[in-house]
């Protein structure tokens, strides 16, 4: 089984931040825009070197999401920096209407995703935002997994006309794929061959599926594992391809069930490949205080829940 | 230019299209339209340097962001004889497949739109994003933008307007149409907003009144004015008070012509007061 080693552990929002200094750098017209939370997104960089470029809107997310609308009449690449509540949620018409509806070329840059904010809570974290995202006509949704994916993906959104939501978070997790990579769109990365169950995983929980496939091999249950960093629009390819050689499915995300990478999965297979899944994701809750790592663990979202997911999926075959 | 004799007679067959619009489809919003019949006209025919061809970018020429939908049946028309695509195109007026939506919409491809409005209080901060990037393209050219006075009960506008003033965004001259009307009636009974010049100016804008809204001239010396203003570090208000569904009479000064169709019979009455100047469609 192919095995993958840890640079050392760096959050998702670092590589966002890197991916911004890089763009500001080589593209002219990206511009960004952030409410009051320029070191929580690590924009500081970008600000410091294109003032002109940078737009602190304060606390008012609407306006800056407007703005960002507005400023790409006339040719500029706003990306939008908050945590994932108020990138999505808090904002959600002025995303429908203003963005999506208007096919405004805005990148929402969106940290703190998920439950790994941790200690701050439920009203900080968010577990649905995948599902508001997607379901908006012409969005791309994409959750990356490592600070080297988040960076690509964040240089790779700004030539890609459209509407995209970037999620990413707040933790030092394992950073595992390659510094030199290029990211493209809706195009999933196999990371590991396997004959017996397929795990299709997006953001902090691919880490997580590669140590579960770990201890699957040594039980002797060979694992596939997928990383699905485009939720929309999905490579349906991949998935498929996948489930035809393993014949059952695991999906893993730090999100809700109801409407997440999951249910986007299980559409593709009962349309094409009827096929036994299992869900590792949150169960129609809201988060809590706690550290990350023990939130983790409380709700199911770790390589030891893929573990049993896979061992629950694969007996019914 | 066009002098006022002329702008007067666009301004007539304007609410002519107006009224056969919504009364064709028996939905719309005629009241808020007519009230500002005067200043579309004003804006497209006289005020704004415009190019003749639409591209969505518009570098080089004014823009104009109209925040309150609804009265998407004036902008239409006005849109519409400026050039910006047919006029035979308003008989589609919402009807299936038609690029003239309820509300105003790019996603059709229409030119002369520039965002998609509707819901509303989002015009401001589109306006002075499009304006913020005039700056950064080193384009001198103004943002115009206009909005319902009732709209302005949503609480996005007044982030826009806190964050136009603390960033000097002086190259937006924003119109808010004062018609003291609202669906569920006048602005006072549904939620008083008090002095709206005491709040631009508290939000530091630099505000001009246009006591007479409806009157071509007035509208002219006002936006002028206002044009003069522009450059000097503030953004600029203009509070441009009209009379709902002027032109009609039997629809003005109220609010029970906001969203609803004149009939086979009142739409006549409406026509003859507002007699044919430049061609029906």
């Amino acid at each position: 089984m192919k095995t993958y080693t840890n640079t050392g552990n760096k959050d998702t929002r670092s590589g966002f931040g890197a991916g911004l200094t890089e763009l500001g750098k080589t593209n002219e017209n990206v511009v960004a825009l952030c409410a009051d939370l320029i070191g929580s997104l690590k924009m500081d960089d970008f600000k410091a070197n294109h003032p002109e470029r940078f737009f602190q809107v304060g606390i008012a997310e609407a306006n800056m999401i407007g703005l960002a609308a507005g400023m790409t009449i006339g040719g500029k690449i706003p990306f939008t920096g908050t945590f994932a509540n108020f990138s999505t949620g808090r904002v959600y018409d002025q995303i429908r209407q203003s963005v999506a509806y208007s096919d405004k070329n805005v990148k929402i840059c969106a940290s703190h995703a998920g439950l790994t904010l941790g200690e701050d809570g439920a009203t900080h974290q968010i577990l649905e935002d995948i599902g508001l995202m997607k379901m908006l006509p012409g969005m791309t949704v994409i959750n990356t997994c490592d600070y080297n994916q988040t960076k690509a993906a964040t240089i790779a959104i700004a030539e890609h006309h459209g509407p995209v939501y970037l999620r990413f978070g707040r933790p030092k997790v394992a950073n595992f794929t390659p510094e030199d990579q290029t990211f493209e769109i809706g195009k999933a990365i196999r990371l590991t061959e396997g004959n017996d169950v397929t795990i299709v995983a997006t953001g902090h929980l691919v880490w997580e599926a590669l140590e579960a496939a770990k201890e699957l091999n040594a039980k002797g249950i060979s694992a596939e594992v997928i990383n699905i960093h485009t939720i929309k629009p999905l490579d349906d390819k991949a998935i498929l391809d996948s489930v035809a050689k393993t014949g059952c499915i695991v999906t893993a995300e730090e999100h809700n069930y109801l409407g997440g990478l999951g249910e986007s999965v299980a559409r593709i297979l009962a349309q094409h490949h009827p096929t036994p899944q299992e869900f590792v994701a949150t169960n129609d809750t809201f988060g809590e205080s706690g550290t990350p790592e023990q939130l983790m663990h409380k709700y199911g979202l770790n390589a030891n829940a893929i573990v049993n997911a896979s061992e629950k999926v694969f007996k019914k075959k | 230019m066009p002098n006022t004799q002329q702008l007067q007679d666009f301004t007539t067959q304007v609410r002519r299209d107006i009224l056969r619009m919504v009364h064709k489809v028996n939905s719309g919003h005629p009241g808020g339209s007519l009230g500002c019949a005067e200043f579309f006209v004003a804006l497209y025919q006289d005020i704004m340097d415009r190019k003749d061809t639409f591209d969505m970018d518009g570098i080089g020429e004014d823009l104009f962001f109209l925040s309150n939908g609804h009265i998407s049946p004036v902008f239409y028309s006005v849109l519409a004889r400026s050039g910006y695509f047919p006029v035979e195109e308003l008989n589609t007026f919402r009807l299936i497949n038609s690029r003239l939506q309820g509300h105003p919409t790019t996603h059709e491809g229409l030119p002369g739109i520039r965002v998609a409005s509707g819901s509303l209080g989002q015009g401001f901060s589109v306006a002075l994003g499009a304006a913020q990037t005039k700056k950064l393209n080193g384009d001198k050219h103004l943002v115009y933008s206009l909005h319902g006075d009732g709209e302005l009960q949503e609480g996005q506008n007044w982030e826009g307007i806190m964050y136009a003033a603390g960033n000097n965004v002086d190259n937006i001259i924003s119109t808010i149409d004062l018609n003291g009307q609202q669906i569920d009636g006048s602005t006072d009974v549904v939620l008083p907003m008090g002095s709206l010049r005491a709040k631009f100016e508290a939000f530091g804008w630099t505000v001009v009144d246009i006591e007479k809204g409806n009157d071509i001239d007035a509208i002219l010396k006002g936006m002028a004015e206002a044009k003069s203003l522009t450059g000097k570090g503030k953004p600029v208000c203009v509070l441009l008070k009209t009379v709902m569904g002027n032109g009609v009479d039997f629809m003005m000064h109220t609010h029970a012509w906001h969203g609803k169709a004149p009939n086979d019979e009142q739409l006549e009455i409406g026509l003859v007061q507002n007699p044919e100047t430049l061609g029906d469609y």
